[in-house]
């Protein structure tokens, strides 16, 4: 317990970088995600390419090579000054989207496609079939993947931890330095990390129960 | 079919095209100290091998003993320190002598030691857990760390310094870092101090210093701070990117990192230094004299 009382800013700190983390760079897969699970089933052929391309060459590549291109390799390309917390959300965001898009993809593919076709002979376009038909019905059979999706996320946002990005995969580094028990804590990091999950766990039950598709 | 092997054949290029753009690592090419011819003819003068070493109530010795190899633990990116030359595999620097000293003096060569490369962040848990028998990595002592682990010597005193580009006229000293992007290793004692002492700098962390050099040579941080010791190793592998500017503002004493329970080596440890002032020179000279580097062998701690 001392730790957290004794260096309260500091975990405070870490706690905070850890959820600016998770939100943006999940805000980030989110989108993009859809976006491209709707380009790998388009009609488009160069929509499908792209977003197979996207797809394969971002989730071949581990994490933390990504961020490694994130953290030093984007400033050269840019002008100014790096800012690396914006740089860490970027490479979390679009590592995680390509794992949305798949996960969106096979909700799709739960979708009967007898009803794309009525759609589309109703006389709607690929977009309106997409948001109006098709991507309600597939966003509720992947709640409980797409939510795997993001704890995976929450728990990756540690690799910024060697990216100068303050959260809870460095606060240890801090600790060992002030010349504390450092098993005290990975059990806190992991008791905080343990708390963050059940909150999402509870989540994705409630989202099940509250879009419960009736069969 | 085809039509996937196309897809296959942009993302082998889109990959290839990722592999090239990627960035060097920032690791340090070449030593400082780069003096490798009759190195290990001089080495020889320094320090012997010792014989029939005895050492009595030491449970590393015993240990050591037993297993008739020393497990020591370094630093591997800090030149004129502690590096590993990534070409040659050869290990270079005044702790790594100091570590050899040591393994000589209880009756071990060379080819007898095992060196691990542990981070900063790493070195009690290593020493408690017995991962190593001993620590030399410009390792400060402090009261904090003593409650884990004990100290031999200090062999070495040092302060904080900076580290900026060879260009830059604005930093003279930690006062001037108002407004500027200090960088050094996460959560380590120098940048704790920057963020306590000159909160109105920006900080940035990195895993090691390499990195925050790399980023320093790139423009993207103003300084890199830590022992003013390491920065000089920098500073001579780069002269004309890099410069080590103003006066030390703290003092760290490096020692090295032993069990606690094991007042026996650390006393045996301690008396070696005492005695061999002339090795210490030696050992000073050859690797951090080239660099510019002052200083003289200080009074070890008494063993409590």
């Amino acid at each position: 317990m001392n730790q957290l009382t004794e260096y309260p800013g500091v975990w405070a700190q870490a706690l905070l970088g850890t959820l600016i983390l998770f939100f943006a760079g999940g805000a980030i897969a989110l989108v993009l995600g859809i976006i491209v699970g709707a380009m790998r089933v388009s009609p488009i052929p160069v929509a499908r390419a792209v977003g197979a391309v996207y797809v394969n060459w971002i989730r071949n590549t581990p994490l933390t090579l990504v961020m490694f291109f994130f953290a030093f390799c984007v400033p050269l390309l840019m002008p100014g000054r790096a800012d690396w917390l914006v740089l860490a959300i970027w490479a979390l965001g679009i590592y995680t989207a390509t794992y949305v898009a798949e996960t969106i993809r096979s909700g799709i593919n739960t979708v009967p496609v007898g009803q794309a076709e009525a759609a589309r002979a109703l006389g709607l376009t690929f977009g309106q079939v997409m948001t109006l038909v098709v991507m309600p019905q597939a966003a509720r059979s992947v709640i409980p993947p797409m939510m795997s999706v993001f704890i995976a996320l929450l728990k990756n946002t540690t690799v910024a931890a060697g990216f100068s990005v303050v959260n809870l995969g460095n606060i240890r580094a801090e600790m060992s330095e002030n010349g504390e028990n450092q098993l005290v804590t990975i059990l806190w990091v992991m008791a905080a990390f343990v708390l963050m999950v059940f909150l999402l766990a509870w989540l994705q039950r409630m989202l099940e129960n509250k879009w419960r598709i009736a069969r | 079919m085809r039509k996937s092997r196309i897809i296959a054949g942009l993302g082998l290029t889109a990959a290839a095209l990722l592999a090239l753009t990627a960035c060097n690592s920032g690791s340090p090419t070449g030593s400082p100290t780069g003096d490798a011819t009759g190195e290990g003819e001089a080495e020889e003068t320094w320090f012997t091998v010792a014989e029939d070493v005895t050492l009595e109530g030491s449970p590393t010795f015993d240990a050591i003993t037993e297993r008739g190899t020393v497990k020591i633990g370094v630093k591997e990116d800090q030149p004129g320190l502690g590096y590993l030359d990534p070409t040659t595999g050869e290990r270079t620097g005044f702790d790594i002598d100091v570590a050899r000293w040591i393994a000589a003096s209880l009756g071990y060569d060379e080819d007898q030691i095992e060196y691990t490369a542990i981070p900063s962040a790493n070195r009690e848990q290593a020493i408690v857990n017995g991962d190593v028998d001993y620590y030399v990595g410009t390792y400060s002592i402090n009261d904090k760390r003593k409650e884990q682990i004990a100290f031999a010597g200090p062999y070495f005193i040092t302060g904080q310094g900076l580290l900026v580009a060879a260009d830059n006229e604005d930093i003279a000293g930690p006062e001037d870092l108002a407004g500027k992007n200090v960088c050094s290793a996460t959560g380590s004692t120098s940048i704790q101090r920057i963020k306590d002492e000159y909160p109105e700098a920006t900080t940035t962390e990195f895993a090691g210093y390499s990195e925050c050099v790399e980023q320093l040579k790139n423009g993207q941080v103003d300084a890199v701070t830590t022992d003013e010791s390491i920065l000089i190793g920098y500073a001579a592998q780069d002269p004309d990117n890099l410069k080590v500017v103003g006066d030390v503002f703290s003092e760290e004493r490096y020692g090295v990192g032993l069990a606690k329970d094991d007042a026996a080596l650390q006393e045996y440890i301690n008396t070696m230094f005492t005695d061999g002032g002339d090795i210490w020179q030696a050992i000073f000279d050859k690797n951090l004299g080239p660099a510019g580097v002052e200083g003289e062998q200080p009074d070890v701690d008494p063993v409590m």
